[in-house]
Parts: structure tokens; C-alpha cells; sequence
């Protein structure tokens, strides 16, 4: 090997050669428990407890103050905490695809990648958790959703598709982190071996549960992880069809399309794969990971990327044909005022950054050049946020009745949100990115034993 | 002799530690071909044919994990069909109470819940975690087995001295003499 670094080669690698078990499991602990804090992480963390905190300061005046200090009003009761919501849902599923349909299909890609997709999942979900509890009025209610015995003898409503959205989200959450923490049993029990401090033993022994990597524990765990994986990889694509009947079980022009729940699967898959390119391109190389996550890797990301964007224009194809085809007016109406009424100009960003952008890698050079992948990616999670933004406005803001039409504009607190609430995806980044390893060690001493078995023969 | 519980390690016996699967698979094979019983591996990585080698079949956990599967499936419906039928029926254009397609996503989310909860739950009781001190973790090199050594423990036979044995049997591996507190 190495001789003549054939590009073709290079990217069926999904390890460098001369990455052998013994360093990877070196490396990855070592980045946790021994290395300095590098200087870029202080600066990146610093900004993101800075967007973390104006995101506390806009929930404070929101608690005080009510929803009325963002740009809502009738008949556009929705703005942007639903669109936040479902960008930030669709986001957290990269990670789960990754990690849990990539594990049915047995892709030897996943291993390297998985880790650092199912974290960003996490957190994501947090964000998204906390966006629809924010948007009710009285928010301290919120728990009117769960079906507790009441004095009033009330239930939720069943049968709504808001709250078969709140189930789902809980049902996520609780399975995002479960999933994240089993995988990560083995390789905190491996921080616990190898911490040389004593708070490093103690939190790593506590997190590690006493793990022993015990024919038992190894029996169980793959059971449960399989089973785990099994169960997940249906339930995101639940959770981003039950957020697309949201919309379909509404009866607003613009929303009540029966093609939504496949619409929104590819719009989270997208903006999933995009997010995760964004984190991977710039960490393989922040933390010297570029033996384990190679262009392979890369490459894979960005084909996930062009295909879920082929089938979301499909989609958007259909978006614009279905309305003329039924022949509503109403409905034409909707679809004209977007093509090209107040809000064309984001409809038409969305159809250019998620549609049009992404079909650059079709082409080899530009799929494996960073930056541009990374500006690419950058674009699709804009392109996205852009595109919830024109589901959920733009359907509200041309209501049947004409006299309550109504354009949204966004105050300083909408945009203090949004702004807020990456702020506290990225502090929960930065801190997993201290903490805990971020490539699944014990994945990857297995892949690299199986690639040694095959290429001894 | 106190009872055997779970991976838990209550009687003594010797940790042999080796570097690559094969020459402890190779051990192992080697070990119940004379006849040892009572052994358990550590490994930084699942290894296949471990399981084979020590005759050990995972059982409960599928079983449990079904079996919460049902009972989220059946619980959740029926906690709909409680609230929308029997506790609350609401006529709204003489539409069925009973309107199961509609209770059908809540359905799949809370079997899912189920199967999570309960499937990390019995993971847990199976493998006895948390288990922050077991005394295996006192042996030395024990730490090696969730990095890049593999190691057999093997149970001290009573009434029998199989240290020759062993040493025979273990050739490539370096035996390590552990002895055991009762946990």
C-alpha cells in the first residue's frame, strides 16, 4: 500500500493504514483525559456560552413578557419556534440515521462516524425539545399534554396530531440519549482505565456503571444495541413524518398535502447529513482524526447529502404541481404568493440552497474538497431553516380569509432565539467534545481486527 | 463455597492474559477440551465464538424485550381507548369513539418507550450494573481488557491443584494468580 496513493483507493479507505487498534484507543482517550485544552476550543466554547447566554436572557423576557414579544400574532401564530422546532428535529436526525440505519445495513462506514453524529443528535433534540414548550402562551401548562389524572377528569387529545408530535419528541429524547449513553458504556469503562487523575476515575467509574467487557456484558450488549438500533431507525423516520402531519392535519392552504411525512424524513435526512459534514470536516482535522475518519467518510457524507437533496426537490416539485393539479384557487393563491409574493425571496433561497446547491457534488473534485463541501453543507442547513420558515409562515400568512392576511416580521427576540438556541447546541458540543470520546473506540478496535483477519489472507 | 452470581467473582482463580483473539480463542478451546467450566473472558471488543466456546446463549433479554414490547403496544392503546371511549367519549359528528387509526402512532411511540426503558433496564439487571467494584477489578492487568488484552478467567476447581495444568495449557499467554475476596 502507499506506493501510488490512487484516488480511487484512497477512498474506499475507511481507515489510514497504520491505524492500528492499540492507537486509536490511545488517541481518542488521550484527547479526553491527557491533552491540553487547545486554544481553539476555549474561543469556540467562549462564543457558544455567549449565544447560551443571550438564549437564557431571551427566555427570561419571554417568561416575563409572553409570546407578544416575538413577531406572532393571527392568523400567523406559528413563526419561528415551530420552524426552529422542526429545524433543529430534522438536524438531530443525522445522527440516528448514521448511527442506527447505517448499523442495520452493517456499513462499515458508520463506526468512525457514529459517535460524533449521535452526540450532535442529543443535542440537537435538546434544542428542539425545549422550542415547542416555549411557544405555548402559558408555558408552565405544558404538562397538561401528558395524560395524568386531573380534577377536571380531562384527556389530551388523542386523536390530534399535535399531540402524537409530543409523544414522539418524548419517545426521541428518552431514545437518543439511551442509545448514545449504551454505546458509550465499553468506552467510558476504557476512560476509567486508562484516567491517571483521581475526579477522572471517580466520574468515569460512575458513568461506566462498573462495566467489564465481560463475555456477559459483550452477549447483552449487542443484543440491546442491535435491538436499540432496530427500534430507532423507525422511529426517526416516526417522529419526522408525525411532524409533517402536523402541518398535512391542518386544514391551512399550503399545509394540508398528504406528500408531507416523506417531505419532511428527507428534509431531516438532509439537513442531518449536513450537520454532520459540518462537524466532521473541520474535528477529523482539530483533533488529528484523519486516520480513522478519512475521505471515505467524507465522501459517503456527501453522496447522503446529494441524494436526500434529489429526493427533498422532488418533493418540492410536487409542492408547486399538487395545487394546480387538484385545481384549488385557494390554494393556487397560497402557492402564487410564495412563487412570488413577500416571502418569494426565501422561498426561492430554499429552492436554490437545498435543491440547486447541492447538485455541485455531482462532481468528484468539488465532493472532496473541503471548504467547498463545508460551504455546501453550510448552505443546506440555512437552506433548511429557510425552508421550515416558508412551510410554516407561508401557509399561515394567506388564510382563507382574506381580511386576516398578514405578513410576519420577525422582532430582535425571534432572531435572539434562533441565535440562542445554537448557542446551546454548540455549549453541549463543546462540552462532549472535552468529555467524552468522540469516535467509538471499541467499534473501531473491532473493524480494524476484522480488516487485519481479511487482509492477512 | 458461596454461589456464583452473575459475573461476580467469589471464588478464586487465575486470569490469563493474552494479545490477540486467536490465541485466546485457541486457549479456550484448549481449556474446555480438559474439562474447565466455570470461565469468563474480557475482551476490549466483542469476540465471536466466545459465546460457542463457552456454551452461553443469550436468552432473557430478547424475550423481556418483546415482551415489553406488547405490553407498551397494548398499554398505550388501551390508555387511549380509557380516555377517548370509556372515561370521556366525546360525540363530535357521530364519529366512532373508538377511532383506532388515529390512536395508532401514539401506539408505536409509547411500545417504543416501553421497549427502551424496559430494555436498558433488564440489560442492567442481567449484566448487574451498575457494579461499581467488583473485585476482578483488583487484579492486576485487569484494566488491559477494555484497551487491547484479552483475558480468561478460570475458576479455581475445588479439591484440585491445576496450576501445572494451566501452565501447560496457558504456554503463549501470561498466567496471572489472582486471589479473590469474596464480594
Amino acid at each position: 500500500m502507499g506506493a501510488s496513493p490512487e484516488p480511487r483507493q484512497e477512498l474506499n479507505r475507511v481507515v489510514e493504514p497504520g491505524v492500528t487498534a492499540l492507537s486509536v484507543t490511545v488517541h481518542v482517550s488521550d484527547l479526553v483525559l491527557e491533552r491540553r485544552t487547545p486554544m481553539w476550543w476555549w474561543i469556540g466554547f467562549g462564543l457558544s456560552v455567549g449565544l447560551l447566554g443571550l438564549f437564557v436572557v431571551a427566555l427570561g423576557w419571554l417568561f416575563i413578557r409572553g409570546v407578544g414579544i416575538w413577531g406572532i400574532d393571527w392568523p400567523v401564530a406559528w413563526g419561528f419556534a415551530i420552524g426552529n422546532y422542526v429545524w433543529w428535529v430534522g438536524m438531530a436526525s443525522g445522527g440516528t440515521l448514521i448511527s442506527a440505519l447505517f448499523f442495520l445495513t452493517r456499513s462499515e462506514w458508520r463506526s468512525a462516524t457514529s459517535r460524533l453524529a449521535e452526540t450532535m443528535t442529543v443535542f440537537c433534540v435538546a434544542c428542539a425539545g425545549i422550542m415547542p414548550v416555549i411557544h405555548l402562551g402559558r408555558w408552565w401548562y405544558f404538562y397538561w399534554l401528558f395524560p395524568y389524572p386531573n380534577t377536571m377528569a380531562l384527556w389530551p387529545q388523542f386523536r390530534s396530531p399535535l399531540h402524537w408530535d409530543f409523544v414522539a419528541i418524548l419517545v426521541y429524547v428518552a431514545g437518543s440519549v439511551l442509545f448514545w449513553y449504551v454505546g458509550l458504556l465499553p468506552d467510558l469503562a476504557t476512560l476509567r482505565d486508562r484516567a491517571r487523575r483521581r475526579w477522572q476515575r471517580v466520574l468515569y467509574g460512575l458513568l461506566a456503571l462498573g462495566w467489564q467487557g465481560s463475555s456477559l456484558h459483550w452477549r447483552q450488549f449487542k443484543i440491546l444495541y442491535g435491538l436499540f438500533a432496530a427500534l430507532m431507525a423507525p422511529l426517526v423516520c416516526s417522529i419526522h413524518s408525525i411532524v409533517g402531519l402536523d402541518f398535512a392535519g391542518g386544514l391551512t392552504p399550503g399545509w394540508h398535502e398528504t406528500q408531507f411525512p416523506p417531505y419532511f424524513v428527507f428534509g431531516a435526512a438532509l439537513s442531518g447529513f449536513a450537520v454532520v459534514l459540518m462537524l466532521v470536516i473541520p474535528l477529523r482535522r482539530a483533533l488529528d482524526l484523519t486516520g480513522v475518519i478519512t475521505l471515505r467518510h467524507v465522501d459517503v457524507l456527501a453522496r447522503l447529502m446529494l441524494t436526500t437533496s434529489l429526493l427533498l426537490s422532488y418533493c418540492y416539485l410536487m409542492e408547486v404541481f399538487m395545487p394546480f393539479y387538484r385545481g384549488e384557487e385557494h390554494e393556487i393563491t397560497v402557492v402564487m404568493s410564495e412563487l412570488g409574493g413577500y416571502y418569494a425571496p426565501w422561498y426561492w433561497a430554499k429552492i436554490i440552497l437545498n435543491g440547486v446547491v447541492p447538485q455541485l457534488l455531482w462532481i468528484r473534485p468539488l465532493r472532496l474538497n473541503r471548504p467547498v463541501l463545508f460551504l455546501v453543507a453550510l448552505c443546506v442547513v440555512v437552506g433548511m431553516w429557510i425552508e421550515r420558515y416558508v412551510i410554516v409562515v407561508g401557509g399561515l400568512h394567506r388564510n382563507y380569509t382574506e381580511s386576516s392576511w398578514f405578513v410576519f416580521m420577525p422582532t430582535f427576540w425571534d432572531w435572539a432565539t434562533l441565535a440562542g438556541s445554537v448557542g446551546l447546541f454548540l455549549t453541549g458540543f463543546f462540552m462532549a467534545l472535552r468529555f467524552i470520546p468522540i469516535v467509538s473506540m471499541f467499534e473501531l478496535r473491532e473493524l480494524l481486527h476484522k480488516k487485519k483477519t481479511e487482509g492477512g489472507r | 463455597m458461596s454461589a456464583h452470581r452473575g459475573t461476580g467473582h467469589t471464588v478464586r482463580g487465575t486470569l490469563a492474559a493474552f494479545d490477540s483473539p486467536d490465541a485466546m480463542l485457541e486457549a479456550l478451546r484448549h481449556l474446555r477440551q480438559e474439562g474447565f467450566t466455570r470461565l469468563e473472558v474480557y475482551s476490549p471488543y466483542a469476540v465471536e465464538e466466545v459465546d460457542d466456546l463457552l456454551g452461553r446463549k443469550p436468552q432473557a433479554l430478547p424475550l423481556i424485550v418483546v415482551a415489553a414490547g406488547v405490553l407498551g403496544a397494548v398499554g398505550g392503546f388501551f390508555l387511549q381507548y380509557w380516555g377517548m371511549v370509556l372515561s370521556y367519549p366525546l360525540n363530535i359528528g357521530g364519529r366512532p369513539l373508538n377511532s383506532w387509526p388515529a390512536f395508532s402512532t401514539t401506539t408505536f411511540e409509547l411500545a417504543a418507550l416501553a421497549i427502551l426503558l424496559i430494555g436498558f433496564l433488564a440489560f442492567c439487571t442481567i449484566c448487574r450494573l451498575p457494579r461499581l467494584y467488583d473485585p476482578i477489578f483488583d487484579a492486576p492487568g485487569f484494566e488491559q481488557a477494555s484497551q487491547d488484552r484479552f483475558l480468561i478467567w478460570i475458576a479455581e476447581r475445588e479439591g484440585r491443584d491445576d496450576t501445572e495444568l494451566l501452565r501447560r495449557l496457558l504456554p503463549h499467554g501470561e498466567g496471572v494468580h489472582i486471589d479473590e475476596v469474596p464480594a
